[in-house]
């Protein structure tokens, strides 16, 4: 059988395709090129802050950089990073089924991310918006710049982003191979399911409050307008209704992503297959109580402070239990230390820091201190950085010999990820102490206090940023250069690595064989 | 010991009461941080090395036993809500003003601070305050959301337009420290900083004395903000509805009203403070007092916040006054 990548060929046979795993090809192009503009404003910010005081750039300027950056990275890159590249390709795969529910649905999602992405890129061009990616009203109704294409972007991400879960809740439901029991899911699938029931409950909140806060801006609805009328904290509540769970849209594939790897190079069951499924869907679930955390010093009541504070301690345990599982199931395996496994490290340490340091921002006494400040830009970037930019590129170490039929250059791998290693700590460790000391974030100009460890921080963005693009530049060389693959490389049970590297166009060759579970390593 | 790790953490020095405990949960919390962190290192360390491969064995299946799973879901719950209890103990004690707690004023707007005395001096970005007495800001915004943020008081708190939010502090050691808004706030966001001078009561006294007198509300110049209140009622027609003495009238008397628990007609009650105050005044039909009618206009962009500040400071001025009788009119 043919694979799909020599399939028919031609652009038209891309740009039109319902193969749901040359889609997924095409968003890892979009969402990579999303990475990179949205780390080449990060790098631009970076250095504006080598110095204290006025720099390189405006103050208005430096205000759109770190708007772009949020807004790029949240709603180009993370939310559909790993759903919609690794989802896309794995999960029809995983359940063994030839594409996903909705074929056409998914090849539309694509357009329609497309169609938001080009609208936020024309609104940057034009002059973009200001307001940080909060646009916390009043200010983005009073901003001087053009706030209405990005938030109408926004919206429009938003229903991809829709499209994609809907699709994937389907798939999950209807096309599992005959036989196969929820049980028998890899536990990917359980995460991506997860991520799909926030996206598909809580987007349509995020549509809402962009919509009226473009309304706002262009129509003086006054929503959220005091002097209309209008109450500012309710915009609040409905962007972190949102924008909470958004974070576990980020950060539950991820965990998917590295609850996989564990088994596949230590060669061990699951150390707990409930434990990570159950609690995949208990941070779902519960992440949606818990986005008031986010407004402890917003002029909440105590009682409404308490709550969230310790819904968001249940959903720590939750993140907790996976940590636990994770490092448990190496416990009595035959591990090796490939690429993907020092990524898989990587995580847990970052995973694990940023989580705690998450139950510290949770502890409301301690979060007036820390609001707003680098710490809490810290703590999130541990996550999204840390988290799921180290998972995402755990995944394409890991897929990479399934996605193109070869390999990337294991050494390069292993400098890179170590590079990661370094370069994120250098950059977020001092982000913490800045913190700590008060600094603001979103601060053009600081006092010189903050000075070095500025400086440091800066100084480990540009060696991440080096790392990335010293890992994007093997990687596309090995797509052409690299050892041919065999079809399961890495010696897994997992079911995608059953089908031949790249896999054909409908997948199977014949319906996926269930009698060997994706985590059963104590038989052949 | 406090000191080290203060050091060690970058943070600012504990100039507040409140300053201190607040860090010693945030050390525990960061210790406890590193210890876990260190643990789940080692584990994987120590796998690695054990547990490396030595060929393409098959592995034991291996299940987490149910007992070790209870025990480390409920050993981290048990310490996360401890953290939780004592946290939000302290964030009682930081939200709760003391009832002695010297109200000032705070106006905020892109770029600047402005403080109000109740006595009558004003100031700008400088807010002086003796040290060893609670203080209490009542804080709103002409513009967008501000922040008001003293690291080295550990408080911070949003300052909201069309609402009055609070925050209060007690300033344990003399000595300047700083004042920066932390809620984005548009182009000039990190130039909006400002200074808290802390001055011994002694000092303090003085530099009242020899402050300023009012240049802030722009008219009534040279007077105490309960006397502005008074122009202000009387220009905006405030005291057709509201009496100051007592006497029944359309809207509830402000005599003896500051502080006191009022019944709602909505059911429920609240307790008479300066948010309710001021909420009243922009949104009057939120929280409509049980007996009375919902009338009143909304002064919602027709009152400047200094002159919000100086009608309820006239409603406090008032709050030891006994009102003549009951004000509640019978029931129909």
């Amino acid at each position: 059988m043919i694979d799909y990548l020599r399939a028919p060929s031609g652009i038209r046979s891309w740009l039109g395709s319902i193969d749901h795993k040359r889609i997924a090809l095409m968003y890892l192009v979009a969402v990579t090129i999303a990475l990179v503009l949205g780390g080449a404003f990060a790098m631009l910010m970076r250095t504006k802050l080598l110095i204290s005081g006025p720099g390189i750039m405006q103050p208005l300027t430096y205000n759109r950089l770190f708007t772009w950056h949020g807004v790029t990275m949240v709603f180009m890159f993370m939310i559909p990073a790993i759903p919609a590249v690794f989802g896309n390709f794995m999960l029809p795969i995983m359940v063994g089924a030839k594409d996903l529910a909705f074929p056409r649905i998914n090849l539309a999602s694509f357009y329609v991310y497309c169609a938001g992405a080009a609208l936020a890129l024309w609104g940057m061009i034009h002059g973009g918006a200001d307001t940080g990616w909060t646009f916390y009203s009043p200010y983005s109704t009073a901003s001087p710049t053009d706030v209405a294409p990005i938030a109408i972007a926004i919206f429009i991400l938003g229903v991809s982003s829709i499209m994609t879960g809907l699709n994937f809740i389907a798939t999950t439901h209807m096309l599992r191979v005959k036989g196969m029991r929820w049980m028998d899911l890899p536990l990917f699938v359980w995460a991506i399911y997860a991520t799909s029931v926030i996206q598909v409950i809580a987007t349509p909140v995020l549509g809402l409050s962009v919509t009226l806060v473009a309304m706002d801006h262009a129509l003086h609805m006054g929503m959220f307008d005091p002097t209309l009328g209008g109450d500012p904290v309710l915009f609040q509540h409905l962007f972190w209704f949102y924008s909470h769970p958004a974070v576990y849209i980020m950060i539950l594939p991820a965990m998917g992503v590295i609850t996989e790897l564990a088994p596949t190079f230590a060669r061990k069951n699951v150390l707990s297959y409930k434990a990570i499924a159950f609690s995949s869907l208990g941070i779902a679930f519960v992440g949606f109580l818990t986005w008031g955390h986010h407004m402890f010093v917003a002029g909440i009541s105590q009682l409404d402070a308490a709550i969230f504070g310790v819904m968001s301690m249940f959903v720590a345990i939750f993140s907790a239990i996976k940590v636990f599982t994770w490092l448990g199931t190496l416990y009595k395996g035959s591990i090796a230390l490939t690429a993907p496994m020092l990524y898989f490290f990587t995580f847990i340490y970052l995973f694990a820091f940023g989580g705690m340091t998450g139950i510290a921002v949770a502890t409301t006494s301690l979060d007036v201190h820390w609001h707003d400040t680098y710490f809490v830009i810290a703590h999130f970037h541990f996550i999204m950085i840390g988290g799921t930019l180290t998972a995402f590129l755990a995944a394409i170490h890991y897929w990479f010999p399934k996605m193109f039929g070869r390999m990337y250059p294991e050494k390069w791998a292993v400098l890179s990820a170590v590079g990661v290693f370094v370069g994120f700590n250098l950059t977020f460790v001092p982000q913490f102490l800045l913190g700590n000391a008060g600094m603001p974030r979103r601060y053009y100009s600081y006092p010189d206090r903050y000075h070095v460890l500025n400086v440091c921080s800066t100084l480990g963005a540009y060696l991440l940023g080096s790392v990335m693009v010293f890992t994007l530049a093997y990687l596309i060389v090995a797509l052409f250069k690299g050892k041919r693959a065999t079809a399961n490389p890495w010696g897994s049970r997992g079911f995608e690595w059953r089908v031949p590297s790249p896999p054909p166009t409908e997948n199977f060759e014949a319906p996926l064989d269930l009698r060997l579970g994706c985590y059963e390593y104590d038989r052949e | 010991m406090n000191e080290l790790l203060r050091w060690m953490l970058n943070l600012p020095p504990q100039a507040s009461s409140v300053a201190r405990h607040i860090d010693y949960l945030h050390y525990s919390v960061i210790l406890a941080t590193f210890a876990g962190v260190t643990a789940c290192a080692v584990a994987a360390v120590y796998f690695v090395v054990r547990y490396r491969r030595r060929g393409n064995e098959l592995t034991p299946h291996v299940v987490a036993p149910g007992w070790l799973e209870a025990t480390v879901i409920t050993g981290l719950l048990a310490l996360f809500v401890m953290w939780w209890l004592i946290g939000f103990h302290q964030y009682r004690e930081l939200e709760t003003a003391p009832p002695d707690a010297m109200p000032i004023y705070v106006t905020a707007k892109q770029w600047m601070w402005k403080f109000q005395y109740p006595s009558g001096p004003s100031s700008t970005d400088v807010l002086t305050v003796p040290v060893g007495q609670p203080v209490k800001l009542i804080m709103t915004s002409r513009d967008v959301i501000h922040s008001f943020y003293v690291p080295a008081f550990r408080i911070k708190q949003d300052v909201v337009p069309g609402r009055a939010t609070t925050v209060w502090f007690q300033a344990e050691t003399a000595g300047t420290y700083d004042i920066m808004c932390t809620q984005y706030c548009g182009t000039r966001h990190s130039f909006m900083r400002g200074q808290v001078v802390a001055l011994p009561p002694d000092d303090y006294a003085r530099w009242l004395d020899a402050a300023e007198p009012d240049h802030f509300a722009g008219k009534g110049q040279g007077q105490g903000l309960v006397a502005r209140g008074r122009e202000v009622a009387a220009e905006h027609g405030c005291r057709r509805c509201h009496s100051l003495d007592g006497t029944p009238s359309i809207g509830p008397t402000w005599l003896g009203s500051f502080g006191r628990v009022r019944q709602l007609v909505s059911g429920g009650a609240v307790t008479i403070d300066e948010d309710y105050i001021t909420e009243s005044m922009m949104d009057p039909r939120a929280k409509v007092a049980l007996g009375f009618k919902p009338v009143m206009p909304s002064f919602e962009g027709k009152l400047a916040p200094a002159d919000v500040a100086a009608i309820v400071e006239l409603i406090r001025s008032l709050r030891d006054a006994t009102p003549p009788r009951e004000e509640l009119p019978p029931r129909d």
